[in-house]
């Protein structure tokens, strides 16, 4: 079983404050924190959980500055066995359909049984680069799993997570895509030490001159959608903020709790 | 013909709803640029679905396969590539739920048109077509151009119109299957259901629920303190069923349960909208969160930016002292 994984070096937000760049299509990510995508990281987990169970290899692949080594190195110490980054200026401000052709283009040579993804990205949340990449490489695919059951025989018995806790059974053929959702195991640890054992190891850096790709096929050129601009969400109704001490906060809930709860 | 499409979206014999919110987006598209509405609807035995669709479009467009009765990505990739080479619609919209996150994506690539997905607005303007995006965790709008080309797909993210009530005189029209051979690459086996837990949390009057904020495990008992000097059933966000600090049957959202208590209070939740779809119908959202721009204010009705480590405790102790 050899497997590739699309992994994704993304800001942390949720707590953080947005600010948009001078640009007015991106923020600003000084001062941001950033992590692997989360659902790239149980897609690293799963991976390695398969080569355990049935051999093989892990080659994670990420696009991606240089700092995006990061995010490879951490998937190297979970388990993976060799890392590959995507780096060229004319990738930049690729959409969701171009990232899936880069990838393609650097994913094609390599020997694959399974390619996966996150379901999507926390940054841009396209959603859309797995099921795109297995159509660019002639592949099937399943989105949304959440449970990969076992492989034999050339095929994949995988559980594809659907709305209201109903799942759906696929038996599927391999080589495909699967995007990975989250829960579906339990990511390991990863430790300094753990990051610092694979200091040493190699990551393959390709840019475009090695991707077989033309210059138009990446970046804004190659997508299907640009971005027109970036603004905060309309306010909307909004809720009623409530202020004060956190003991007159607490009060104010309880008031609230009292009239609307139909507590007494 | 420049219609503007609606891929129709059932499951187990029922349609869903995001259908007919896509049609109701789809209706008024049509009426602003002069076209007309479709409803594609795939499946095997399901003229009664059809005839729900009549009178929500112009046309329904049919094509019943026994290979079409659950959903297989291959097989509605073929149908729908050859009837959009045919039909050439300008807009086919699709939801964004798992079953357009599967399909979407690879359709549009197979047919070589543009797509964008997750939206919550999409207008032909001037001839493009544009649409409204949410990202980072719905803290940021994008508004993106479709490059132009005769056909786009646009997938919609749940919740994002409001199904109106209107009445079109629609023709269904029956469309042969081109498929011809099984799809062997990719097989249905069954649906599982996921089990029922202890706790039915759509049956509370007030939930407690609780998000990532809460940073780990240890400290879920003094959210369960609160709910329960309440009386009320504790909840949760996603990452909290995730990392296994409670059971998924707690759990609220798209993929979790959809509640509708009397008083829901979410605390360290950012407000994704996949949280949000299982819980904005609640009588009364209270929110706590230390980020005073976290999307789950703009659906709260009472909003309080703080650390939940302070305010809670405060509470529970407040509402120890008021209902005991
Ligand atoms: C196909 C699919 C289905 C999904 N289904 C669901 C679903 O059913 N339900 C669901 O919930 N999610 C679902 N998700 C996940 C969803 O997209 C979000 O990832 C998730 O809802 C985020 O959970 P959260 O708000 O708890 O965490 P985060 O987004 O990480 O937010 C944590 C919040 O806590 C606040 N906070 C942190 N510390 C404190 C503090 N000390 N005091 C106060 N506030 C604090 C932060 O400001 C932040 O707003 C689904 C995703 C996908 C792709």
């Amino acid at each position: 079983m050899d497997i590739v994984v699309c992994v994704k070096r993304v800001p942390e937000t949720a707590e953080a404050d947005i600010v948009i760049d001078e640009t007015g299509k991106d923020i600003d990510t000084r001062g941001l924190v950033f992590d692997i995508n989360e659902w790239d990281n149980y897609a690293v987990e799963e991976a390695v959980l398969l080569k355990e169970k049935y051999g093989g290899s892990v080659t994670v692949v990420s696009m991606g500055p240089q700092e995006s080594n990061e995010t490879l190195r951490r998937a190297l110490a979970m388990g993976a066995d060799e890392a590959i980054r995507l780096t060229d200026p004319a990738f930049s401000g690729s959409d969701g359909y171009a990232i899936a052709r880069i990838l393609g283009e650097a994913i094609r040579p390599l020997a694959y049984d399974l390619i996966l993804t996150g379901v999507q990205a926390e940054d841009d949340g396209y959603g859309q680069v797995g099921p795109t990449l297995a159509e660019m490489l002639g592949i099937g695919h399943a989105a949304v799993v959440n449970m990969i059951e076992r492989i034999d025989g050339g095929r994949a018995r995988i559980h594809r997570e659907l709305e209201g806790g109903l799942e759906e059974v696929l038996d599927l053929e391999l080589p495909a895509v699967l995007t990975i959702q989250s829960g579906i195991n339990e990511p390991r640890y990863v430790s300094i030490m753990g990051i610092r054992r694979v200091a040493k190891k190699e990551i393959r850096v390709l840019g475009l001159a090695d991707l077989a790709l033309k210059e138009d096929e990446t970046g804004e050129q190659g997508s299907k959608s640009v971005v027109e601009r970036v603004f905060l969400p309309p306010a909307g109704e909004g809720a009623q903020m409530l202020e004060g001490s956190v003991e007159s906060l607490a009060e104010s809930v309880v008031s609230i709790l009292k009239e609307k709860g139909g507590l007494a | 013909m420049e219609d503007i499409f609606v891929l129709a979206e059932h499951r187990q014999g029922e349609l869903r709803d995001i259908t007919f919110e896509m049609l109701t987006k789809g209706k008024a598209m049509a009426e602003e640029t002069g076209t007309s509405l479709a409803a594609v609807l795939l499946g095997h035995g399901v003229g009664k679905m059809a005839e729900q669709l009549k009178d929500k479009a112009n046309r329904v467009i049919l094509v019943e396969d026994p290979r079409l009765e659950t959903y297989n990505s291959e097989a509605y990739e073929r149908v729908l590539a050859e009837l959009l080479e045919g039909e050439n619609p300008r807009l086919l919209l699709i939801g964004h739920t798992a079953f357009g996150m599967d399909l979407a994506p690879s359709l549009a690539t197979r047919i070589r048109v543009p797509i964008a997905t997750d939206c919550i607005d999409v207008t032909i303007r001037d001839g493009e077509v544009r649409a409204t995006r949410q990202v980072y965790g719905g803290k940021l709008n994008v508004e993106v151009r479709l490059k132009p080309a005769p056909q786009s797909v646009i997938t919609i993210r749940p919740a994002s119109f409001t199904v109106e009530e209107y009445s079109l005189t629609g023709e269904i029209v029956t469309v042969a299957s081109p498929m011809e051979e099984e799809i062997v690459s990719k097989r249905f086996v069954e649906y599982v259901e996921a089990a029922a837990g202890e706790v039915d949390i759509t049956q509370a009057n007030i939930l407690v629920s609780v998000g990532r904020g809460i940073k780990d495990q240890d400290n879920i008992p003094m959210v369960k303190e609160l709910a329960d000097a309440l009386g009320a059933a504790l909840s949760c966000s996603r990452p909290v069923v995730d990392k296994k600090w409670l059971p998924k049957e707690r759990q609220v959202g798209t993929s979790g349960k959809t509640v509708k208590p009397k008083v829901y209070i979410a605390i360290g939740i950012s407000g994704a909208f996949q949280h949000v779809a299982g819980m904005k119908g609640s009588g009364t959202i209270i929110a706590i969160n230390k980020d005073p721009k976290a999307p789950i204010f703009s659906v709260a009705h009472y909003g309080i930016v703080g650390d939940l480590f302070k305010i809670v405790p405060a509470l529970k102790e407040k509402v120890k002292e008021v209902f005991a």
